[in-house]
Formats: structure tokens, sequence, C-alpha cells
């Protein structure tokens, strides 16, 4: 993908915004760009149309929250996953999206999703600290990828489909062999992972990953410095390595979020990595230059953001955020 | 180490200066309490044929009431958990409690508990000693209202224990009037109390030597002065060498290891098994933290994460209670300064919430397999068996027959063991 015409982060705005009705969770675009959907703190998943905001309800599939959405490239199958530990197939290829399979797939929440570049293929990845590979033509379940020892909190696919990313709470980041289900190695995340001896508990996570296009780099987003877990006392933190030797090479941070975690992030067309941040401090999305770990720019959300996506085109981001508000964020001047 | 809330109120500062220094700092404390103890001790014979025995699961923070007892999936405030069914047909918790669903018959859910009190630390207060705190009076703890009135005389084990997770060590000064004989003694990580070990270079002859010498001078100096301060002074001796001769009592490594796979091999484990054998060796009171529930930010996690830990132990310690023959004999409660926020913040997270929570009962004389009361379909508000934190404490006390109605003698002057213009939850009591 080239950079787009009028691309500039630094023009990023607010250029629509849609009322779901419910705080949201999650967000995804389809590969076609047409449609946004969205996960809420309900069991229902909202198809919002960018064109025209129209929301289309997908009901009847979970008994809990949604929390991660997947879409196949094709933009034909939507995967959702839930507190419910189910795996849901959505056909959304026509007008009226249609439920066609629930999986009993973790026990607990499902936390992340991701489709395989080619289609054939929806990891799935939970509170029950496995990752599972799933035929997205069939529901078959191919592979049982076991050896986190916190919940999987991220998933990702490498572009070239062959191997797949996940991280964890505890900071563990691994790679799988997509073929034999097999570990294929292993990312030093723990920076991102906070073990509180005061308050007796765990924090952070691995809660984004990203690779870039050419999948050189990979991103892993969450939050370091947490004096106060239970307060939301943590500072936004992005850790870029190395695809092949799998080092880490920068270390990404934002100054003067005294309270924020990197939910979920993304490179854009021009190298560049995105993350969506939020806390008392407020909501924000940071940009970081390639090259560079300190925040270039950062675009002041009116609300908490708890999920972006990027549009296919490069130059406009999803944000989901609490006030119940799904918003397209422009990356140049105009509304499109 | 301590604990720190997520809200860093200022109430907590007062709360850690409770934890004083060692048992003879303790001593120390008692010559400035300076209040009559040692007046009473017919309640204490009372129950001596037939030890009752109170243990209460301080979830430390504020657990949330949505996410155990009083779930309510599917609503606006309800949160990404689920309902379970339990052993008791009708009755569901959450699905973060899968054990505990399993021992369901044997425990009394209290779901209309309203204390209007949002503050840790008043919190705290209120729901240990079932009065609101107060500068013109202060009032003892449960564990030191048990230690007073339920206590074997001449027990070497303290009649007021309290498991914490960091720290230990010291004693609390909750005892109020009853004087510190009855306050706590903290433990934590596992470990007996602090100098349980006789120093190294002494012998156990020297030991003897001096500790003789220390009660003869004693003696002679109590023929002419014999105060309860005096009393209270020899007594934290006399405790500490009955601690060190019974020390083996606080040894949780002699349970059987297959034990501690069903506890949870996690400190909260450890001490619930700890309790059981305190329990079996003749403890009158213990208090287990389980910390921390003050989940500002990320409710759902962190509840997860605290409450796996907390289903495991808590249902294998009710289990073994009951298969033990104990469970009629001692009381079990599992409550909280106040619960949390229906709403649902920014950060995933609940706030202080005393409105419409809940508190668990287990033993003794209290109902079993019983729910009594009911908040409304967001659980914003009690509708039906709203219940106090004065009648809550009311209630431990009758459920081990200690009649709550009663007053301590406190040198001459009538104190009523718990607040007189509340009365027990007749309903939850068998």
């Amino acid at each position: 993908m080239g950079i787009p015409t009028g691309f500039d982060p630094g023009k990023a705005h607010i250029a629509a915004q849609w009322n779901v009705g419910t705080s949201m969770v999650c967000c995804r675009v389809e590969p076609k760009g047409r449609f946004v959907y969205c996960g809420v703190q309900g069991p229902t998943i909202h198809r919002i149309a960018l064109a025209d905001g129209k929301n289309v309800p997908l009901t009847g599939g979970h008994d809990s929250w949604v929390f991660a959405l997947a879409t196949t490239p094709n933009s034909g199958t939507l995967f959702s996953g839930g507190g419910d530990g189910r795996l849901v197939a959505w056909e959304v290829g026509g007008e009226a999206p249609r439920l066609l399979r629930k999986t009993e797939a973790h026990q607990g929440w499902i936390r992340a999703l991701a489709a395989s570049p080619d289609g054939r293929l929806v990891a799935s990845g939970g509170n029950d600290r496995s990752v599972r590979i799933w035929e997205t033509a069939t529901g078959r379940r191919l592979h049982d990828l076991t050896g986190h020892e916190g919940q999987v909190y991220s998933l990702a696919f490498e572009p070239d489909g062959k191997t797949l990313l996940s991280g964890d709470l505890l900071g563990s980041l691994r790679r799988w062999d997509v073929a034999t289900g097999r570990e294929a190695g292993t990312f030093d995340a723990k920076a991102l992972h906070h073990h509180d001896a005061s308050q007796l508990v765990e924090f952070g996570g691995v809660r984004g990953l990203a690779t870039s296009v050419d999948g050189s780099l990979i991103a892993a987003g969450g939050l370091h410095k947490a004096s106060n877990p239970l307060g939301a006392v943590s500072e936004p933190l992005v850790l870029v390595f190395d695809s092949r030797n799998r080092k880490l090479v920068r270390t990404l941070t934002a100054d003067g979020i005294t309270s924020g975690v990197v939910w979920n992030l993304g490179f854009l067309a021009d190298g560049s990595i995105v993350a969506a941040s939020s806390g008392t401090s407020g909501g924000f999305l940071l940009f970081w230059k390639p090259g560079t770990d300190k925040s270039h720019h950062r675009l002041a959300l009116p609300n908490p953001v708890r999920d972006l996506h990027i549009h296919p085109d490069g130059l406009r981001i999803a944000t989901a955020h609490h006030d119940g508000y799904l918003r397209s964020i422009r990356l140049a001047s105009g509304n499109g | 180490m301590e604990c720190t809330y997520a809200c860093r109120s200022s109430d907590h500062a007062i709360a850690r200066r409770k934890f004083l220094a060692g048992m003879v700092g303790t001593a120390a404390g008692t010559m400035a309490n300076g209040l009559g103890i040692f007046s009473r001790p017919a309640a204490a014979g009372m129950l001596a044929k037939d030890q009752k025995r109170v243990v209460v699961f301080y979830m430390h923070g504020g657990l949330s009431q949505l996410e155990s007892w009083d779930p309510k999936p599917g609503t606006e405030t309800g949160g990404p958990f689920r309902s379970i069914e339990t052993s008791v047909p009708g009755i569901r918790i959450s699905e973060l409690l899968p054990e505990v669903a399993r021992q369901m018959h044997h425990l009394c859910l209290v779901r209309g508990v309203n204390t209007s009190e949002d503050d840790h630390g008043k919190g705290q207060y209120l729901m240990q000693t079932g009065r609101r705190q107060s500068p013109a009076a202060d009032y003892p703890a449960l564990g030191a209202v048990c230690a007073r009135t339920m206590s074997p005389e001449g027990s070497a084990i303290p009649g007021h224990i309290v498991l914490l997770p960091w720290g230990g060590g010291g004693r609390g000064s909750d005892a109020a009037y009853l004087g510190p004989r009855y306050s706590s003694v903290h433990l934590a990580e596992g470990k007996p109390p602090q100098y349980t070990d006789r120093p190294g270079q002494v012998s156990e002859a020297m030991d003897a030597a001096r500790q003789d010498f220390r009660r003869q001078v004693n003696e002679r100096f109590l023929r002419r002065r014999r105060t309860a301060v005096t009393e209270a002074y020899t007594y934290s001796y006399e405790q500490a060498l009955g601690l060190m001769r019974k020390k083996d009592v606080f040894d949780v490594s002699k349970e059987p290891p297959r034990d501690f796979d069903r506890y949870g091999k996690t400190s909260f484990g450890r001490h619930c098994l700890m309790t059981r054998r305190l329990l079996e060796q003749g403890a009158t009171f213990v208090q287990v933290w389980h910390a921390n529930y003050d989940t500002h930010n990320e409710n759902f996690n962190f509840h997860i994460e605290q409450l796996g830990e907390f289903d495991r132990a808590f249902a294998a310690f009710v289990a073994d209670l009951h298969d033990r023959g104990m469970l009629d004999s001692t009381l079990i409660v599992v409550n909280s300064e106040f619960g949390r926020t229906p709403g649902i913040n920014h950060l995933y997270g609940r706030d202080h919430w005393s409105h419409a929570w809940s508190v668990v009962l287990a033993g003794g004389k209290i109902q079993r397999g019983a729910a009594y009361g009911k908040t409304n379909a967001r659980g914003t508000e009690v509708v039906d068996g709203q219940v106090s934190s004065a009648a809550l404490f009311h209630t431990y006390l009758q459920a081990v027959g200690v009649d709550s109605t009663d007053s301590f003698d406190i040198e001459g002057r009538e104190m009523p063991i718990a607040d007189p213009a509340a009365r027990a939850i007749q309903a939850v009591l068998a």
C-alpha cells in the first residue's frame, strides 16, 4: 500500500461519529472498507455503515460481552469472540448479516482473534491461556497452541501467513508455526508486565500487536511504570521488535501521559505507528514516526478510547469509545 | 510490604498506624490505654464446654458483589460474567466461583447489605465493630469480642488472630476498652508469630531462670499494686511464652501435601490451610485477609485473578470444616469494607458502593443453603431484607451462642457488646 494522497497524521481529526448506544469494547473495519463492526458491553455486535452510519445489530451469538472481532480478507465472514468463550461465525457478505456457527472455543473469555491473510484460518486466544487455530470454512479446530502461562491478550498473523504471534498478560510474546502448531520463537516483552507486590496483582500485558506491511517489524503495545495498577496509574508503552532476529529495536513512549495504557495499535502507510491510549489522563491517538522513540504527535479524543482499527484506505482510523460512540478519525484535511 | 489501595485515601494511613510494634511493644501500649479488662469471665465459662470459633474472610479493598454473590448478567450493570447454578436450586452466583457454587448448600448469602459508608477506613471499622467510627468512642473489633467472650481461659493460642497477605508481626490496636489482651496478633506469609524462637545465645535453662526471676519480681510488685494494666503486662509475657511452646500450631508445613494442592499454592491458599489448622488446635477467632479488591481500574481482570485464588481455597476450607464436623461450631463470614458500584467506569472499573452489597455467612446457627435479601434488577438498591453492619454484628455473635444484647462490665461501666439500637437478623439464624 502506498502513501495515500493527503496523508498527514498531523492533521488527524474526528471526521464523523456515530452513537452505538452502549459503551464500546472493540471495533474492526472490514477489508472492503464499507462497514465497521463494533463489540460493546453487551452481547450484541453492531455493524455501522461508514457511508451513512446505519446500524445493523447482530444478535443471538453471545451471552456475554464481545471482546474480539476478525473479518476474512474478502469481507465475507466475521468472527466474534466473547466473554462466554464462544467463537461465533457470521456470514456478512450479503446485505443482511446471518449467524453461521457457534463454537464453544475456550474456557472463559476469548480476548483476541485474528484472521489469516489468505482467509483460510482464524486464531483465537483467551483467559484459558491457550491459542487455537480454526478452519474458517468449517469451524474445525486445527491446532491447540499451548505454552502461555498468562491469559492471552493479543494475536496477529504475520504478513506471509506462515506464522502467528500471540501476547499474554505476563509479557510473553510468542511466534507459532501455523502449519505445525509448534512454537517458533519468543520475544522479550516483559517490560509490558508488572507484578505489584503491594497490591498483589498482575497487571499490564501485551494489549495490542501489529506487524509492519513488509513484515520486518513487530509492535507490541501496553503499559509500563505501573505505580498503582488498581488506580490506573501507568504510562503507555510500545515495544518494536525486529521480526527476523526477534530483538527489541525501539521503545516508544509518550511524555506527559501519567495514566494510560495502549489498548491497540497499528502501522500506518508511511511506516509510522499509531496507538490508542486511554486512562485518567484521557483518550489519545499517539503517533510515532519511523525511527523515533517519542511520540511526535497526539490527537486528544473527547472520550476514553478502547480500541482502534486502521481503515484499508490508510486515511481513516476507526476508534471505539466508552461513551458508546464509534469515531472515524481522518488523517488528512477535510472530512473526505 | 504494606498494601496500597487504588484511591490513596488518607484513611489508609490511619489504618496502617494500627499495625503497631511487637508483643513487648503491646505491653507498653497497655499502659497508655489504661482501661479495665478481665471483668466478665462468665461468658467464656458459658462456652468452654463446647468451644465455638469464628473465621472472617476479609476481602480487602471491597469485593464486587456483582462479580461474586449477587450477579446481574445481561444487564447494563452486570459486567461480562455469567451466573452459574449452585448446589442449591434457585441460587445462582458468579461464574468466577465454580468451586464455591458446589458448597452453596453450606452457605447463606446476605444480599441486602446497606452500610452507607464508602470510605475504606471507616467502612472497615464499621464492618469490624458493627459501629460507626467516631472521635467520641472506640469499639472493639469482632475478633476482640470473640476472644473476650469465647476463648478458653488460659489458652496459649491467641484468641484473636489476623492473617495478612503482607507485613505481619506485631498486634493491632483493635480491642478498644476490652484492652490489648484481646488485640489481634498479626501473622503473614504463613509464618508463625514474630520472636517465637528463643535467641540462640540463650539456653533453655537460662531462659527459664530469667523468666522465674521476672515472675518473682512481678509478683512482689503485684502484691502492692495490682491493676488491669499490670495484669495485661503479665499476660503479654505469659502469652508470648505460651506461643513459643505452641509454635508448631502455626507450622502449616505439617499439613498433608495434597491439601496444598487442593487449597491452591498461593499465599491465600496457605493461609486458609493455616486457619483450618489453627481452628483444630483451638483458636477462637481468625481473620484471613485476601487482597486486593479495590478495583477502580480493570475490575473484571482483577476479579478473575483474585477470585480464582479465593474460589479454590475457600471452597476447600468450607468442605473440610463440614467433613471434620466443625461447621456447626464454627461461624464463617466473608465480608469487605463495602461492595462496588453497579456502574462501570471508563477504566472498566467499579468504584466504592456501600448501598447494596453482599456478605456471606456459614456455620454455627446460620441457615444453610439460603439467600436473604434482594437488590433490584440493576443492583443499585436493596429492595428486600435490608440489613446494616450492626445487625450483622449481632448475627455473627448469636450464631456462635453469644448473647449480643448483653454488656461488658468495664470497671463498673456497662458497655453493650453490640449496638443496642440493632438486632440480629433472625431470618438467617436457624
